[in-house]
């Protein structure tokens, strides 16, 4: 069997590589041997006007001043949440001012939080009411969030009484069938530690964080909304007009009423709905000039069409 | 050649194309999931206008702007760094130098650092100590330090894959080691350099958690580098897990980015091909 | 014959731009350690590995353990190397020498483009198509296996990138040879080719490696992020970078900073990882 015979029949030379070497020998040899040393002032060249331009730059301090009719920069840092009203809220106000610029960068609550306390951010944002830790800070409301539980819409469930909830998310029941559905195991989906919404699902059922039993552990709402999504036996909780404007355009969930009242913007807005947390601009001292102008802005009638858009609820001024 | 062999070669060939055809399936399964929601959200005025309504409706240019001042930057830090430092290990020092081990072994290291984590760096040294701030010029090089391992590796192994002849040839001729590197090697290792780009840049356009805490959220166009801009990840991100009703628009530009990409690696790969001369693609 | 002055400035520049590279670990370590340094103070090594539960948010007197994120963290590590080092290394070896030069080219380019798509878009991705599927056999879905799933997938560019990049560098003097020996494509591949690469390859596997143990979003969103040591390849787990990446967002101090030592400690492992491949591959790894 030693004959070398011709076996696969496609082109035995394929295993050779492409001859990669070619193009070594035609290097162009026009750039001369100065090529580099130019290459090298060229690029030394460069940096420094760089570094010049940068320090320039860098060397105006920020200022903030409100002169005759507003200008300066506002630096908003904070909740992910905020964000999207803030930066919106900031594009209205630019319009107003042409002179103003509002820049918006998330990152967290709790970066809001020591932005605004460091003096890094004009102004903070938090999801979340201040804590015990925090009175030396000074929070305005913008808006108001409700958080809702949510299924699949398949699931024969419509409501759950607030003793079910506690007992399906410390593990007690563990099928549906245990609260009136179908015999299948319930998938707990909980929030991340530390989140403003598992806050203040925990405090309104009144559990501690050990003591939920999750499957699944999710951020953001959007994790939540695809989990129930896609998982027919799932339970999550999230904000109430992300939820309900999912299932307005047919993403098959649907939220569960606490208890008598069901979960809707307008309860949230009347203040009837009992599990919602206030989305809060926080500043480290009153503020003054532009800062205190666009608090106000954000805090006024001209905005609400903008809260709504974004799915949070005005609250009552 | 004996029959078992026959069949071995074939049982291979058949393996060989399996994966393939896995691969190529799964690709086509996520495109298939992005053109089917995103393509008729493209037109030419959703590439020229900025983003209104968070990102919902209007357009990406703004965007598509930050992201090629971030990108700039980023290459423009990352290759000249990268290619110098992969020349230095591989044709400067000998192969098995402590030197060159270490700086193999903190590179390693550097793949591995979470992008939450450059983010969080970025923010602080670019951002606070160094004063950039939220700019476009503190994303940028937060990016450039994540590329900079696979750009280097890629870059290294297309040294290594230089013939020694080319370096004897090239010393023998009494050419200095800047002309023997800049005409010889270079143009030799033009693949690994187009392979670590391509790698490169994948990852620059594809970070998110980097970008959002240096470069920032702002969806205004930036007028300089030390301006706040949203790159196109750092959008998709937010339009699909922070903005309800933002999907299509997340689809719509993720679409963008698939083309971009496609754009960008052809670019490289020719760029690479006519400035170093070397053949970059089989 | 001496070096001429603009090889020396060439070579002062070269070393610069390394030791920058090399540098840049250093400034990142450092910054870690500063920002873990009052968890690790107050709460100290021992109780990050021998807690009962994870519940930092409590201040120092919470839990801290780290060991279900650090097992979650190696298990879908693990389990994307599996499949992708493989699907990679075969990827690379078809486009090399088995496919026509058309499909070989398309072939790459379509990797590339892989390289490139944004970790948030595969793990919606995950998310809206995969897990459902799993959680059809397996409820909750979100899992140990959809993590490796879509972590091999991304991945994989890197691993079949770098290894066709070794392979290509193979001089051409090798497979005259195989030719004239009249050796099959397999066997040339398998005997030649492979073994001459593998240095390159080994690196791209450990880069990929170091990838795969940093990626975030995508293993966030897919995953489940339940602090347990897993069992099987359907319980959801928590990797280290989404610990850092869920918790960051609203982690007041303490709590912050016990984020950190999730940084250091996936640092620690892929140092572990590091010296495991110096310690066990044939060649130096390093050279």
């Amino acid at each position: 069997m030693l004959n070398p015979g011709p076996s696969p029949r496609k082109k035995l030379t394929s295993p050779l590589p492409g001859p990669e070497s070619a193009g070594v020998f035609s290097a162009r040899a026009g750039t001369g041997p100065g090529g580099w040393k130019r290459l090298l002032w060229r690029g030394a060249l460069a940096l420094l006007i760089g570094g010049c331009l940068l320090t320039t730059a860098c060397g105006k301090p920020a200022d903030a001043d409100s002169g005759p009719g507003l200008s300066g920069k506002l630096v908003l840092t904070g909740s992910s949440t905020i964000a999207p009203l803030a930066a919106e809220m900031g594009r209205r106000f630019e319009e107003v001012h042409p002179r103003v610029r509002i820049d918006v960068q998330t990152g967290g609550s709790s970066r809001g939080i020591a932005d605004a306390r460091s003096g890094t951010a004009d102004i903070g944002m938090a999801s979340r009411a201040l804590k015990d830790g925090e009175g030396d800070l000074l929070a305005f409301p913008i808006a108001g969030d409700g958080v809702a539980l949510i299924v699949h819409a398949d699931n024969p469930v419509v409501s759950l009484t607030d003793e079910e909830v506690v007992a399906i998310y410390t593990g007690r029941i563990e099928t549906w069938k245990g609260v009136g559905g179908l015999e299948r195991p319930i998938t707990v989906v909980h929030k991340a530690d530390g989140r403003a919404t598992q806050e203040v699902f925990l405090d309104y059922f009144d559990l501690q964080p050990s003591q939920v039993q999750p499957d699944v552990v999710i951020g953001d709402n959007q994790q939540g909304i695809k989990t129930v999504q896609g998982n027919p036996d799932a339970i999550a909780y999230v904000s109430i007009g992300t939820a309900d404007f999912e299932r307005r355009r047919g993403t098959p969930i649907k939220l569960l009423a606490a208890g008598e009242i069901a979960a809707t913007t307008e309860n949230v807005a009347r203040g009837l709905f009992p599990i919602a947390r206030p989305l809060n601009l926080v500043t480290r001292d009153q503020p003054t000039g532009l800062a205190a102008a666009f608090l106000d802005f954000a805090r006024s009638d001209a905005v609400d069409d903008l809260i709504e858009a974004q799915l949070f609820v005005p609250i009552e001024r | 050649m004996n029959r078992s062999s026959v069949k071995a070669d074939r049982t291979a060939t058949f393996l060989c194309w399996i994966v393939a055809f896995a691969v190529t399936g799964t690709f086509f399964w996520i495109l298939w999931d992005l053109l089917g929601h995103g393509f008729k959200g493209i037109s030419w005025s959703f590439l020229t206008t900025q983003p209104r309504d968070a990102g919902r409706s209007g357009g990406i240019s703004s965007v598509l702007v930050s992201t090629s001042l971030i990108l700039g930057v980023c290459l423009g830090v990352a290759i000249p760094t990268g290619v110098g430092t992969a020349a230095f290990l591989s044709e400067w020092i000998p192969r098995k130098s402590r030197v060159g081990r270490w700086i193999r072994r903190s590179l390693d290291l550097l793949a591995a650092v979470p992008s939450i984590v450059f983010g969080l760096f970025g923010a602080v040294f670019f951002g606070e100590v160094l004063g950039f701030g939220f700019s476009i010029l503190s994303g940028g090089l937060t990016l450039a330090l994540m590329v900079l391992p696979i750009l280097i590796r890629a870059t290294e192994a297309g040294f290594r894959s230089a013939s020694e002849e080319l370096r004897l040839g090239g010393a023998a001729l009494g050419l200095r080691r800047a002309t023997i590197l800049r005409h010889l090697l270079l143009p030799a290792a033009s693949h690994g350099i187009v392979v670590g780009l391509v790698l490169g840049v994948g990852r620059a356009l594809a970070e998110t958690a980097a970008l959002i805490f240096t470069s920032g959220y702002v969806t205004r166009m930036p007028s300089s580098l030390l301006d706040s801009g949203r790159s196109i990840s750092v959008h998709i991100y937010d339009l699909a897990m922070n903005v309800p009703g933002g999907e299509a628009n997340a689809y719509a530009t993720a679409v963008v980015l698939i083309l971009l990409l496609i754009l960008i690696n052809s670019l490289a790969s020719w760029a690479t091909q006519t400035w170093l001369g070397g053949r970059s693609l089989p | 014959m001496s070096p001429s002055r603009g090889d020396r400035w060439l070579a002062g520049a070269l070393g610069l731009a390394a030791a920058l590279a090399g540098g840049a670990i250093v400034l990142i370590l450092a910054f870690l350690v500063i920002e873990a340094w009052p968890a690790l103070r107050q709460v100290g090594l021992s109780r990050f590995l021998g807690d009962s539960g994870w519940l930092p948010a409590a201040g120092p007197d919470g839990n801290f353990n780290l060991v279900p994120m650090l097992a979650g963290t190696v298990a879908v590590t693990a389990g994307a190397m599996l499949l992708a080092v493989p699907a990679g290394v075969i990827s690379a070896i078809f486009c090399r020498y088995y496919a026509p030069l058309g499909v070989s080219h398309i072939y790459r380019r379509l990797i590339e483009v892989l390289a490139g798509i944004p970790s948030v878009v595969y793990g919606f991705w995950g998310l809206v198509v995969l897990v459902p599927w799993i959680t059809r056999f397996r409820p909750p879905g979100q899992s140990l296996l959809a993590g490796a799933l879509i972590l091999a997938l991304m991945v994989l560019p890197t691993v079949a990138l770098l290894a066709e990049s070794a392979l290509r560098s193979l001089p051409r003097s090798y497979f005259e040879g195989a030719a004239a020996l009249g050796l099959g494509r397999f066997t040339t591949v398998r005997s030649l080719a492979l073994p001459a690469a593998a240095p390159g390859i080994g690196a791209g596997c450990v880069l990929a490696t170091a990838r795969a143990l940093g990626e975030t979003m995508a293993v966030l969103m897919v995953c489940g992020n339940v602090v347990q040591v897993p069992t099987s390849f359907f319980d959801p787990i928590r990797t280290l970078t989404a610990n850092i990446a869920l918790e960051m967002a609203y982690a007041t101090q303490f709590h912050r900073s016990a984020l950190f030592v999730s940084g250091l400690a996936l640092m620690g492992l892929v140092g572990l990882l590091i010296s495991a491949v110096e310690r066990l591959s044939p060649k130096p790894a390093y050279e």
